[in-house]
């Protein structure tokens, strides 16, 4: 592998949310291999290339699975019960998330389509001071 | 990988296990001696002092009772300093990640000796507490940063094996029912009396689909087994096993980055490993200890072992196919859904049972004639996986 000319930001976990807090699902795309990876990582999942560039997700997909949280943890308390999703974005990776407004599991079909929504995260004070994307059924 | 076609990559003489539940009072290290101290009463050849050339201990978490450098930790408690020590952490898979260790030191001729164990001691702290510790082993920026605990991790799977092959709820409580069972003819186990469906099914919803009774539980417990060189089990016992295959593998640390939700990929990955270098097939074992740590995780484990055709797991619990006197029993023990889940110790618990089966102590819930018996032991949501497969000694 070849030294590749440094990607800006860089290819990582807290650039991704840098880009959440600013209302973008930002994914990273393969040059050698064309594959499209979300969550970024700085190394093709694909074909281990570290040729990559940023591209921005459209922000729908479909339902792969989900889950209703009964029990949460300590941090989630406040919000239980709340469901989480497993969607696979239409460029083709997939992604966890908390569905807004679900508390049943009657009110999803998997399958179905679904859209990434984006909420102001309150200041957070410690590591990590990461925002949150959500899904909605679209 | 090297083919070996069944020959005995290590010999197993002796195990021991502590009792399974809340163990108020004791440190892990001590809970480590009472298995310890089985293990050495069954082999009264053993001299450990003179005999033991190596610690390797399975532990997860460091948290729960402010303590890491276990491996030196147990060597002291054991009175066995200077051998050296180790400790493994693979989650859940801890001690059977230490096991598969002891077999390569094993059989690459460096150790000829080795005490192999497990411990975690749990249930001095709040639920919310664990919780915390065992999300540890899942994707915290993706998986734990967005309200995923471990039985939402093993509840994604469910409901997409629902979806898919048409499991049912009814189908993974019988999954429970059958470990209670087991575990109610298992005094070591955490969990002594049986449940019904109807139990299962009625129990509070902990991430839908998976209620209380489709989890394992939080426990305090330690696990221990003397692994030593072929050429050596005699000196030691009469009844041997012979550990025949073993195998690792990982698969994507978060749950939502799988190919295949409904599938897990180390176990396939592990267990054929295991298979060829064993020389057996799926249709051999005799009885089986898989990880339970949910209904779904045991459902999808028969497929993905091979025990039936992909997609049939649900059936073939509904069918009776792995109860004691079944096709092929699984979770005689209990499993870690009513024995008890000491994470660190559990692979390594496992190995207490087949052993007590391959040498016919098993008691009441023995399975007549065993003779092939397999160990699956998982980390976290599965990203690592260990598979061994066992002989009874001639
Ligand atoms: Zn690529």
């Amino acid at each position: 592998m070849s030294q590749q000319e440094a990607l800006t930001p860089p290819p990582t976990v807290e650039s991704f949310y840098k880009f959440v807090a600013e209302g973008k699902l930002m994914a990273v795309k393969c040059k050698k291999c064309g594959k499209i990876i979300a969550p970024p990582r700085p190394v093709c999942d694909g074909c281990l290339s570290r040729d990559l560039e940023w591209v921005q997700l459209k922000g729908e997909g479909e339902l792969v699975t989900f889950t209703i949280i009964h029990v949460p943890p300590v941090q989630f308390a406040s919000m239980a019960p709340y469901t989480v999703a497993v969607v696979k974005m239409d460029e083709g990776p997939k992604l966890p998330g908390i569905v807004k407004g679900v508390t049943q599991p009657d009110q999803l079909k998997i399958g179905m389509r679904m859209k990434v929504v984006f909420e102001p995260a309150p200041q957070q004070q410690t590591w990590p001071q990461w925002p949150r994307y959500y899904f909605e059924p679209a | 990988m090297i083919s070996m076609s069944g020959k005995p990559l290590a010999a197993i003489v002796s195990a021991g296990l502590s009792k399974f539940g809340r163990r108020e009072g004791l440190y892990g290290r001590e809970l480590f001696l009472e298995a310890a101290g089985e293990a050495f009463d069954r082999c009264p050849n053993l001299d450990p002092r003179r005999d033991i050339k190596g610690v390797f201990v399975g532990h997860m978490g460091e948290s729960y009772e402010h303590q890491g450098h276990t491996g030196p930790t147990i060597s002291d408690w054991l009175g066995l300093t200077p051998t050296q020590g180790f400790r493994f952490e693979s989650a859940c898979a801890s001690s059977s990640a230490a096991l598969r260790c002891a077999v390569m030191a094993i059989a690459s001729g460096l150790l000829d000796i080795v005490l192999v164990g497990g411990v975690e001691k749990m249930t001095h702290r709040t639920t919310p507490e664990v919780t915390e510790y065992l999300a540890m082993a899942s994707d915290f920026p993706f998986e734990q940063w967005h309200g995923l605990t471990f039985p939402g991790l093993f509840a994604l799977m469910a409901t997409a094996h629902m979806h898919k092959y048409g499991t049912t709820e009814e189908q993974l409580a019988m999954v429970a029912v059958k470990n209670h069972k087991n575990a109610s003819m298992n005094p070591k186990a955490q969990f002594q009396k049986v449940i019904t469906l109807e139990d299962a099914l009625k129990s509070r919803v902990i991430a839908w689909p998976l209620k209380l009774f489709d989890c394992s539980p939080i426990t305090d417990g330690a696990s221990c087994a003397i692994l030593v060189k072929p050429e050596l089990a005699k000196k030691f016992t009469d009844t041997p096993i012979y550990i025949i295959g073993s195998g690792g593998a990982t698969d994507r640390l978060g749950v939502y980055a799988r190919d295949d939700i409904t599938s897990l990929l180390s176990a396939k990955v592990a267990s054929q490993e295991a298979y060829k270098m064993a020389g057996v097939e799926p249709k051999d074992i005799d009885v089986a200890e898989v990880h339970d740590c949910f209904t779904i995780a045991e459902v999808i484990l028969y497929e993905d072992l091979g025990f039936c055709p992909k997609g049939y797991g649900g059936k073939f619990i509904e069918e009776g196919q792995t109860h004691i006197g079944g096709k092929i029993p699984v979770n005689t023990s209990g499993g870690l859904k009513a024995k008890g889940h000491p994470v660190g110790a559990t692979g390594v618990a496992q190995v207490y049972e087949i052993y007590l089966q391959l040498t016919g102590q098993a008691g009441p819930r023995q399975v007549s004639g065993a003779e092939i018996a397999l160990t699956h032991n998982m980390g976290g949501s599965g990203a690592s996986a260990f598979v061994h497969i066992y002989r009874r000694g001639d």
